[in-house]
């Protein structure tokens, strides 16, 4: 297994809070990693230091290094070039209010790609890739306002893959979603997994347990335990760990 | 029981309170219109519609009389367009300066200015166009300064506090996980603005651009100042001629009108409000899209 990303010592202040304290990890290539914890335990909060968004917060600190295959991402690239790279999801489907084709093609279109045939090819690939293409079709020049919740976090997936990234991040992508959506989500993340990188924050356990090959149970900004996710929800080492999924508080 | 009662009787005095309120709007408003039409009406009628709309000859003293505004009206229209080619271009980018990229310590400085434009009296900005516009304009770009050229200036620069505190408040009410979606793209902070953040915030951007071709329309006080007033044949009008429009026609010479003559100014308040009424009803159906959106 290759490691695609390597988090060394990083510890992220607020102001003079910190939220974060000394996390070290490996995410590897290919694989899903889960984050679970209790509200406010710095697990999404971690999970945006991976394509610097938080960069976007005002009063910021983070110290620590954060390679993206061996380079330092805070030092050594430009914000613009690993969130291309690092793509992601939020909680809340946030699609513009464009076209579905818009959607899809602003990512690209931003990057430079003029050429209508080169865009339409990435908006069918990433439809597809998203499993949306067939429901959407016939209506790609319809405002994506007007899509389903579910369906909304689809293209944000699919807006997600226009730009050709090669870890995505997800913050709770199904949090606002009804179980049918949630599942066809799950499933397509399954399915891309060998394709990318992904690490996906959730607050279902079993949400973690169905789709993760790895899971790191974070609680007040730091790592807890990060194992395989069968070994770390049969066999916890950690007593908080074992407390937390077991639903003795969260 | 006794509780209950008295407080439905005081809702009850309230209501009629509000009620009167929003009534004595609707009233003004039900007396002005009635009061322009009753008044103006007949007298495009006397005049003739057509001869009136797109005759461009005026002359109320003369024999025999001519009552065409098209002069004015096109006056009007040019005054406007100019005021919007110099006032949206500057107030846009101003206002997206102050809602994406101001730095909070010049913010407090630039806000505050912008307000204050839009306390100044009309009289003033007429003040300013005839001693600094006017003479600026006949030095440096030709005629005698009472221009169209003067008066785009000034309302160009009158429109600047509608266009930038409304754009500016609509680009603010754009949510950010829209421009979060953007920047997760590897999208500049520009392109995020530009693509993303102002066609989201289209609506709003429009209503403070009608809303402030509304403000240019009726302009009257600042534009008499440095309009020059000449009424211009259609094929004399220059961007650096005098010009009339259809406010400064009615302030010019209301004071000696009467009769057919102070009718057909009357009419000429008639064609404005006119003009007022569509921009409202642009305005209005703005935002039936924007909701249905």
């Amino acid at each position: 297994m290759i490691d695609k990303l390597k988090i060394e010592n990083v510890d992220l202040y607020y102001g003079e809070f910190q939220a974060l304290k000394n996390i070290n990890m490996n995410i590897q290539e290919n694989e899903i990693t889960a984050f679970i914890g209790p509200s406010g335990c710095g697990k999404s909060t971690f999970l945006k230091t991976l394509n610097r968004m938080n960069d976007l917060i005002e009063g910021v600190k983070i110290t620590g290094k954060i390679l993206l295959d061996g380079v330092d991402i805070y030092k050594d690239m430009d914000a613009t070039v690993l969130r291309r790279r690092v793509g992601m999801v939020f909680q809340k489907p946030n699609p513009f209010p464009m076209s579905i084709y818009e959607n899809v093609a602003y990512g690209p279109k931003t990057h430079g790609i003029k050429n209508k045939a080169k865009l339409d090819e990435i908006v069918e690939q990433s439809l597809r890739s998203a499993a949306m293409w067939d429901e959407v079709k016939d209506r790609l020049k319809k405002s994506a306002l007007g899509l389903s919740g579910g369906q909304q976090q689809r293209l944000c997936i699919a807006r997600a893959f226009s730009v050709n990234p090669e870890v995505i991040l997800l913050d709770e992508p199904t949090s606002a979603l009804d179980p049918i959506s949630t599942m066809k989500i799950e499933d397509l993340l399954i399915e891309i997994k060998n394709n990318y990188t992904i690490v996906i924050v959730t607050h279902n356990m079993q949400q973690a347990t169905r789709i993760s090959d790895k899971t790191a149970f974070f609680l007040h900004g730091e790592i807890i335990e990060f194992d395989e996710t069968e070994r770390l929800f049969s066999m916890p080492k950690n007593k908080k760990t074992e407390d937390y999924i077991t639903g003795r508080f969260g | 029981m006794q509780n209950i009662k008295r407080t439905n009787f005081s809702e009850n005095i309230m209501q009629a309170i509000f009620f009167l309120s929003a009534f004595i709007s609707v009233l003004a408003v039900l007396a002005i219109c009635l009061f322009l039409f009753m008044r103006g009406i007949p007298a495009i009628a006397e005049i003739g519609f057509m001869d009136f709309i797109f005759n461009e000859k005026w002359g109320p003293t003369n024999t025999p009389a001519s009552y065409g505004i098209l002069s004015m009206i096109v006056g009007s229209i040019y005054v406007t367009a100019g005021a919007i080619v110099i006032g949206v271009p500057i107030g846009l980018m101003c206002a997206i300066f102050l809602a994406e990229f101001c730095p909070d310590n010049v913010y407090k400085f630039v806000k505050p200015a912008v307000n204050l434009l839009a306390g100044i009296p009309s009289i003033i900005y007429g003040f300013f166009g005839m001693e600094v516009v006017v003479p600026f304009v006949r030095e440096n770009m030709g005629g005698n300064g009472y221009s169209i050229m003067s008066a785009s200036l000034i309302l160009g620069i009158m429109i600047l506090p509608t266009i930038i505190s409304i754009s500016e408040s609509s680009i603010r009410a754009v949510p950010d996980n829209y421009a979060e979606g953007s920047y997760g793209l590897g999208a500049t902070k520009e392109e995020t603005v530009f693509k993303v953040v102002l066609p989201a915030a289209k609506s709003g951007v429009l209503t403070s651009i009608i809303l402030g071709i509304g403000r240019a329309v009726g302009e009257t006080m600042a534009v008499v100042m440095v309009a020059g007033n000449a009424v211009m044949p259609l094929d004399k009008i220059e961007l650096f001629k005098p010009i009339r429009t259809l406010t400064t026609n009615i302030v010019t010479e209301m004071s000696y009108a009467s009769g057919l003559h102070e009718s057909a100014l009357i009419s000429t308040g008639v064609v404005l409000f006119v003009f007022i009424i569509i921009l409202n009803a642009s305005l209005s159906l703005i935002k039936s899209k924007a909701q249905r959106n």
